[in-house]
């Protein structure tokens, strides 16, 4: 774990947020899948620190990333919402599940999910 | 409308339960519900993302658990790379940056799952008492 304030501990947020806004702007999601191990195995972040850490600095990745993509004219505003509110109902949720137990058994549904999802992405 | 629904609502618990921003379902979400081409999908994930991760961040801010200075310089960080990522995503097709999304979700699928099983041998408290 590097000490705060170290320049080893700037290079390794250098790199984690290069890295986070790599992914994000590539791929259209947070970055938080770089951000999360990184924070927890680099600057020896607990979990639940490293998650909401995460959140907040995504708040400003994807921001850049989507007026970025706004400049390209892909975003749909519309559709936008109607994935959006609903996940912002889904956040206060997870928020909530996550202080209060351990997220095993949901993070392993969701793994379930997302490769189902990938198949379905590839074979279309 | 259902779909995209149930869709908002499970990235959302994601995005809250293991602090990312619920992309890597909201971009399947916006391709196979909503019709939306592999570009406009990821554009559009990265908008939803916003309001989600701003209350995430609120709720878990109550919680005490954000680190304020960190995510503020990884966020400020990101300029950069994200730019290069939107530019990147736009000089390639479809077709490519779907199959390499597909990629993505099966190693994020991957590392949860050891995350999750890795718990019982590396924690301290979690192992029983003697």
């Amino acid at each position: 774990m590097a000490a705060e304030g170290s320049p080893n501990r700037t290079l390794k947020l250098v790199a984690i947020g290069t890295m986070a806004g790599v992914f994000s702007g590539l791929f259209g999601v947070g970055g938080g899948t770089v951000i999360v191990p990184l924070a927890i195995l680099w600057l020896g972040y607990e979990e639940r620190q490293a998650t909401a850490t995460s959140l907040a600095a995504i708040v400003f990745i994807a921001a850049f990333a989507a007026a970025a993509q706004g400049l390209y004219g892909n975003v749909n505003v519309a559709d936008a919402l109607e994935i959006g509110l609903p996940a912002v109902l889904g956040v206060l949720i997870g928020t909530w599940l996550q202080q209060r137990l351990q997220a095993g058994v949901i993070a392993l549904l969701f793994a379930a999910v997302l490769l189902a999802s990938a198949v379905e992405l590839v074979l279309r | 409308m259902i779909g995209a629904i149930a869709v908002g609502l499970a990235g959302g618990i994601i995005a809250g339960l293991l602090g990312v921003g619920g992309g890597v379902l909201f971009v399947p979400g916006l391709v196979l519900f909503l019709g939306l081409d592999q570009h406009q999908a990821e554009a559009t994930s990265l908008l939803a993302i916003v309001p989600v991760a701003i209350v995430g961040t609120i709720r878990q801010n109550k919680y005490g658990n954000v680190r304020r200075d960190d995510a503020l310089l990884l966020g400020l960080l990101s300029v950069a790379g994200a730019a290069a990522g939107v530019a990147l995503a736009n000089a390639i097709s479809g077709r490519v940056l779907r199959d390499a999304f597909a990629a993505l979700m099966v190693l994020v699928a991957f590392q949860l799952v050891h995350r999750t099983l890795r718990p019982a041998t590396e924690r301290p408290q979690d192992r029983p008492r003697p």
